[in-house]
C-alpha cells in the first residue's frame, strides 16, 4: 500500500475534519460546502474556524441505526406530483433519522471538537453555524443548493448534536425528496456532511477589492470598513472608512476615516440590529494599521488562490485572538475592471516619452 | 494661507551684517537694475546643498555648480522646456530660480536637438560613463599634483641650473588659477550625465505613477536603486577594518581615545602593522569622505580628521563583540528588489505596458549608477583635495603674515585671492613687507562678524510669488520641490496648530522617541542610541550612526535623498523635506515619526 493511498484510506475513516487541517484527499467525504471551506483554509484564506462531520460519520450513524430498509420502504413508489403524500412520507423519514442513536464515539468526538472550538475562541459555549453539506456521486453539488437545512447561532454541545441530526434529516426535506425522484437519483446514494463553523461576531467588517475600484489600479487593495456587521457597508447605508493598501509593498497609501453614524450589532435575541453610535466611535477608525494590513493580506491571498481580482467580504471577529481574528466570509471575482484592458504606455518610443516627461513631469507627490 | 513669499527686495540686512554684499560676486546679487526680472521669478532656497551661510570663497563652488548645471540644459542637451537655473546669494544664503522656455514653438524647435544629443548619451551611456571615470580620476590626480608652497627665501639652485626661467611667485599664482580652472572643470564633468540621468529616472517614475496611481515613491526608488553602490563603500571599509581589528586580536588598541595613541599601540605588533596597512589601503580613495555634504570648506574630511572614522570603527568593534553581524544582507536586498519588480510588472494591464516598463526600468538602471556614484567622486573625493589645496594656499598666507589661520582664505572671494597672491608676490619679489598683513587682519575680523550676523538670520524657504503649479522638471527632479511642498512651506510659515510637520514619506514605519537635533556634522557624536535624528539633511558619512537611531527627520530632501536611501536600507522610518524640523523640534522632546504618511508629531 502506498503512503498516499494509506492516507486516503485513513481519511475515509475519519469522522471529523478541522478546516485548517484539511487535506485534499478528504474532499470525497466532505461534500461541496465543507470541501470548499477546507480548501480555502488550506490555501491560507482565514475562514472562520470550525470542523466538518464527515460522510463517514453519517454512514456509521445510518448503518448502525438499522433503519435503511424502513427508509427505503417509506419512499418506495413515491409520486412527486402528490405533494401531500411527499410531505407526509418525507417527514416520516426525517423522524426516523432523528431517532438514530448516534454512535457514542462519534458523539464524543463532536462534543470534544465543539469544546475545543469554544476554548479556542475563549467562550464557554461559542455560537456556531451548523450547515448541511451534501454529497452525491451522480450530480454536481450545486444542484442541491438550498435543498438542505442550516442552523445559526447554535450554542452548547447538546444543541450542536441536535442540529447535526437535523442536517442529516434535511437530506429528506420535501423538496430534496421530490428533486431526487424527478432526476431519477437514488435516495440512499446521497450522503450528508455537516459543517460546524464559528459564528462571526464582528467588531468591524466590510468589503475589500484587490484593485482600486475607482481607477482599476491593480497594485492597490481598497478596503471599506465599518463597525459591527458588514450589512451597512454592503447595502451602502453607512459611509465606511476607506483604506488603500499597496499590494507589493504592503503599505497603507491612503486612509479616509468617515463619520459612521450607526452600526449593525447582534442583539440578545441573536438578531442583527442597527444601532446609533456616539460621536467618539463614529469618527474613530474602525481598523488599526495592523488590522488594515491583515485584511489586505487576506484579500491578496484570495486573489492569488483564485487567480483573478477578487471582491471579498471580511470581518474582524471580536471573539478571536489577535493574529487570527480577520476572517474571510466570501470571495467572488471582481467583474468591472477585470474585463478592461488597461494600457498606459501610449505607444511612445523611449526618447519621445522622456521629452513628454520633461514637458510635464509627474511630481513626487506627498501622500 | 499666504499666497506668496517675501520679495527679495523686501528682505533687510540683519544687524551687524551691513556690507555683506561686497563679499560676493556682483553677478550673484539681487540688484535694482535687474529688479523687474528678479521680482518676476520664484526663488527657492537650496537647503539641499547649501543649508548654511556660504563664505565668500565657498560661494565659488555654488556658482560653478549651478552654472555648469545650467550650461548642460541650455547649451549642450537643449532640454526642450528648460533653460538653466539662475542663482543668487541673499544674506549669505543661496536662492535658485529655474528658467523655463515658455514659447511652445521654441520648445518644439528644441526637440530635435535634444533627441539627437541626449539620445546619443543614452545609447552610448556605458561607454561614456567608463570614459567619465577615467576623466574624473585624471582630474583628481592633476589637482593633487598642483604645487602649493610658501614662497622661499631664495629660489632653489635647480631653477638656475635647469634654466627654468620662472620663479616660485609665478608658480604659486599659476597654481591658484589651475586649481580654480580644475574646480570649474570638475563641475562641468559633474553635470555631463546628471540631468539626463534624472530625466530617465523621472520618466520611469512617471510611468509607474500612471500605471499605479497610488504606488509609494519608495517602491519606485527601490526598483531602480543599486545595491552595491560607491555611496556605501566608505562605511563598508569601516566595517572591514573593525572586523579585521577583532579577528586579528588588535581591537583592544581602540580602547584609547586618541587616534595617535591607537596608532602607536598598533605599531608595536605585526598584527597591528597589518591593520595599519589595510587602513592606508582603505584611505585612498574611500576616506576622502566628507562628514558633511562636501560643499563647505568646514566639512571635516575623514582622512584629515582620523578621530571620526576611528570613532566609528570603535563603535563597530563594540557591536561585533556583542555578537552583532554588521554585514548588509546583500542577497536578501537583491531578492526583495527582484520581488518588487516582478510583482508590479505582473500587475500591469498589457504586454505593451510590460515592454515599456522593462525598457524604462532598464534605462533607469543604466543611468542610476552615475546618479548614485558621482557624489563620491565629485563632492567627496575631488572636493577633499580641493579644500586641502586651498588650505595650503592659506598656510602660505599665514607664513607671509596675511592671516592668523589657514582657513581665513575662505573669507576671500575667488577673485580676491589673486590680488592677495599678487600682493604677497609683489612684496616677496621686491624684498619688502606686503600690505596684506595690515590689510587682511582687520578685514578678516570684520568679515567674520558679518558672517556671524548672517548665520543668526532665519532664511525663508522661498522668495517671490510661486507658480500655480510647479512644472519645471529640474525643480522637481533635482530639488524635489513640488506644488505641494511650496503650499506646505506657505502653511508652515504660519505654524500648524499642534506643532506637527509634514514631509516626504521617505521610508516606512512609525516610531516614537526622544529627538536629537543635529545642526552640523561635528555634532553627530552627541547622538545616543534610541534617539530620533533631526537634522537639516544627512550625509553619506553619517552611515555608522544609523545603526543606533530609531528614525530620521530632515529639513530638506526628497525620496532619493541620502537620509531616505539609508533609512530604507536600515529599515528605519524617515520623513524628509519637512522644511522646519530643526527649527521646531528641540533635543529631548518626544516625537512620533510616521514614515508611512510623512508626518512628524510632538507628543506629550
Amino acid at each position: 500500500m502506498t503512503a498516499q493511498s494509506d492516507t486516503a484510506a485513513r481519511a475515509r475513516r475519519q469522522n471529523l475534519v478541522w478546516f485548517d487541517h484539511f487535506d485534499s484527499v478528504e474532499k470525497a467525504c466532505l461534500g461541496g460546502k465543507s470541501a470548499s471551506l477546507g480548501e480555502m483554509a488550506g490555501a491560507g484564506l482565514p475562514v472562520p474556524p470550525g470542523f466538518a462531520i464527515t460522510t463517514h460519520a453519517f454512514r456509521a450513524a445510518r448503518d448502525g441505526s438499522g433503519v435503511i430498509d424502513a427508509i427505503r420502504a417509506e419512499l418506495d413508489g413515491l409520486d412527486p406530483g402528490d405533494t401531500a403524500d411527499v410531505s407526509r412520507r418525507a417527514m416520516a423519514v426525517r423522524e426516523l433519522i432523528m431517532s438514530w442513536r448516534m454512535p457514542p464515539e462519534i458523539e464524543a468526538e463532536i462534543r470534544g471538537a465543539y469544546r475545543a472550538l469554544s476554548d479556542r475562541t475563549g467562550r464557554k459555549r461559542v455560537a456556531v453555524a451548523v450547515r448541511s453539506s451534501a454529497t452525491c456521486e451522480d450530480s454536481p453539488d450545486a444542484s442541491f443548493a438550498g435543498e438542505h437545512d442550516s442552523y445559526l447561532w447554535v450554542r452548547g454541545d447538546d444543541s450542536v448534536l441536535e442540529a447535526v441530526r437535523r442536517c442529516w434529516a434535511s437530506l429528506f426535506t420535501d423538496r430534496a425528496v421530490s428533486y431526487r425522484v424527478q432526476m431519477g437519483y437514488s435516495h440512499l446514494d446521497v450522503e450528508m456532511c455537516v459543517a460546524v463553523q464559528k459564528m462571526v461576531k464582528p467588531r468591524s467588517a466590510g468589503v475589500a477589492f484587490t484593485l482600486n475600484p475607482g481607477n482599476g489600479d491593480r497594485s492597490a487593495i481598497a478596503i471599506d470598513s465599518a463597525w459591527g456587521f458588514g450589512e451597512g457597508v454592503v447595502s451602502g447605508d453607512v459611509t465606511p472608512d476607506n483604506f488603500l493598501v499597496d499590494k507589493v509593498m504592503s503599505l497603507i497609501t491612503q486612509r479616509t476615516v468617515s463619520a459612521k453614524q450607526h452600526a449593525y450589532r447582534l442583539g440578545d435575541d441573536d438578531q442583527v440590529r442597527r444601532v446609533e453610535l456616539g460621536p467618539g466611535q463614529a469618527t474613530a477608525p474602525s481598523l488599526t494599521d495592523a488590522e488594515i494590513l491583515a485584511v489586505a493580506r487576506l484579500a491578496r491571498a484570495a486573489e492569488k488562490h483564485y487567480g483573478c481580482p477578487q471582491d471579498v467580504e471580511w470581518a474582524l471577529d471580536g471573539e478571536l485572538p489577535d493574529g487570527e481574528n480577520v476572517v474571510l466570509l466570501q470571495a467572488r471575482p471582481e467583474t468591472v475592471w477585470s474585463k478592461k484592458k488597461i494600457t498606459v504606455s501610449a505607444g511612445l518610443d523611449p526618447m519621445a516619452s522622456i521629452v513628454a516627461t520633461l514637458a510635464r513631469p509627474l511630481h513626487a507627490r506627498k501622500p | 494661507m499666504a499666497d506668496r513669499f517675501p520679495s527679495p527686495f523686501e528682505i533687510t540686512t540683519p544687524p551687524g551684517a551691513e556690507g555683506w554684499e561686497k563679499l560676493y560676486r556682483y553677478s550673484s546679487l539681487f540688484s535694482d537694475d535687474r529688479r523687474e526680472y528678479e521680482d518676476s521669478q520664484f526663488w527657492f532656497r537650496d537647503g539641499v546643498h547649501w543649508p548654511e551661510v556660504v563664505t565668500p570663497w565657498d560661494a565659488t563652488i555654488y556658482e560653478y555648480a549651478i552654472a555648469s548645471l545650467s550650461q548642460y540644459n541650455t547649451r549642450h542637451y537643449v532640454i526642450p522646456p528648460a533653460l538653466g537655473v539662475d542663482f543668487r546669494i541673499l544674506n549669505g544664503y543661496t536662492y535658485l530660480t529655474p528658467v523655463g522656455v515658455t514659447n511652445p514653438a521654441e520648445i518644439e524647435a528644441r526637440v530635435p536637438h535634444f533627441l539627437e544629443r541626449a539620445g546619443y548619451y543614452f545609447v552610448n551611456w556605458d561607454r561614456l560613463y567608463d570614459a567619465w571615470l577615467v576623466k574624473i580620476r585624471a582630474l583628481v590626480q592633476e589637482m593633487t599634483a598642483i604645487p602649493v608652497e610658501a614662497l622661499p627665501e631664495r629660489e632653489p639652485i635647480e631653477v638656475i641650473t635647469d634654466g627654468v626661467g620662472t620663479g616660485s611667485g609665478y608658480t604659486l599664482q599659476e597654481s591658484y588659477h589651475r586649481l580654480c580652472d580644475l574646480a570649474l572643470k570638475l563641475w562641468q564633468y559633474h553635470f555631463e550625465f546628471l540631468n539626463l540621468g534624472y530625466a530617465a529616472y523621472l520618466d520611469f517614475f512617471g510611468f509607474c505613477k500612471q500605471a499605479f496611481p497610488a504606488i509609494p515613491d519608495l517602491a519606485i526608488a527601490k526598483m531602480v536603486a543599486g545595491v552595491e553602490v560607491d555611496l556605501f563603500r566608505p562605511d563598508e571599509e569601516l566595517k572591514k577594518l573593525a572586523r579585521l581589528a577583532v579577528s586579528s586580536g588588535v581591537a583592544a588598541a581602540f580602547g584609547q581615545s586618541s587616534p595617535e595613541a591607537v596608532r602607536d599601540t598598533l605599531r608595536t605588533s605585526d598584527a597591528g602593522k597589518a591593520w595599519l596597512a589595510q587602513w592606508d589601503e582603505s584611505c585612498e580613495p574611500w576616506f576622502n569622505f566628507s562628514s558633511g555634504s562636501g560643499f563647505y570648506h568646514s566639512d571635516r574630511v575623514w582622512i584629515e580628521n582620523v578621530d571620526i572614522p576611528f570613532g566609528f570603527i570603535r563603535d563597530y568593534i563594540a557591536r561585533l563583540q556583542e555578537g552583532e553581524d554588521l554585514a548588509r544582507p546583500i542577497a536578501a536586498i537583491h531578492a526583495e528588489r527582484d520581488r518588487i519588480v516582478a510583482e508590479y510588472r505582473d500587475l500591469l494591464g498589457s504586454d505593451e505596458d510590460r515592454a515599456a516598463f522593462d525598457g524604462k526600468l532598464a534605462l533607469s538602471r543604466t543611468v542610476f549608477p552615475y546618479v548614485e556614484n558621482h557624489n563620491f567622486y565629485v563632492e567627496h573625493w575631488a572636493h577633499s583635495v580641493m579644500w586641502r589645496k586651498m588650505r595650503a594656499f592659506g598656510e602660505a598666507f599665514v607664513k607671509a603674515g596675511f592671516f592668523t589661520e589657514a582657513d581665513d582664505i575662505f573669507l576671500l572671494g575667488q577673485d580676491e585671492v589673486p590680488a592677495a597672491l599678487f600682493d604677497m608676490y609683489h612684496a616677496w619679489s621686491v624684498g619688502v613687507e606686503p600690505r596684506g598683513g595690515k590689510y587682511w587682519g582687520p578685514e578678516i575680523a570684520r568679515r567674520k562678524g558679518i558672517l556671524d550676523a548672517l548665520r543668526s538670520w532665519s532664511a525663508p524657504p522661498a522668495l517671490g510669488r510661486p507658480p500655480e503649479v510647479v512644472t519645471e522638471p529640474f525643480t522637481v527632479m533635482l530639488w524635489g520641490i513640488t506644488s505641494d511642498s511650496v503650499a506646505n512651506w506657505l502653511r508652515s510659515s504660519e505654524g500648524s496648530a499642534d506643532g506637527s510637520l509634514s514631509g516626504f514619506a521617505a521610508s516606512p514605519g512609525s516610531v516614537e522617541g526622544p529627538a536629537r537635533v543635529i545642526l552640523a556634522a561635528d555634532q553627530i557624536g552627541e547622538v545616543q542610541p534610541g534617539e530620533i535624528l533631526v537634522a537639516p539633511l544627512t550625509a553619506p558619512s553619517w552611515a555608522p550612526i544609523f545603526g543606533k537611531i530609531l528614525a530620521t527627520v530632515t529639513d530638506v530632501g526628497g525620496m532619493m535623498s541620502h537620509a531616505a536611501i539609508v533609512c530604507r536600507e536600515y529599515g528605519l522610518p524617515a520623513v524628509t523635506g519637512t522644511a522646519f524640523g530643526t527649527a521646531q523640534i528641540k533635543t529631548g522632546q518626544r516625537i512620533r515619526v510616521d514614515g508611512n504618511n510623512g508626518t512628524v508629531t510632538p507628543i506629550g
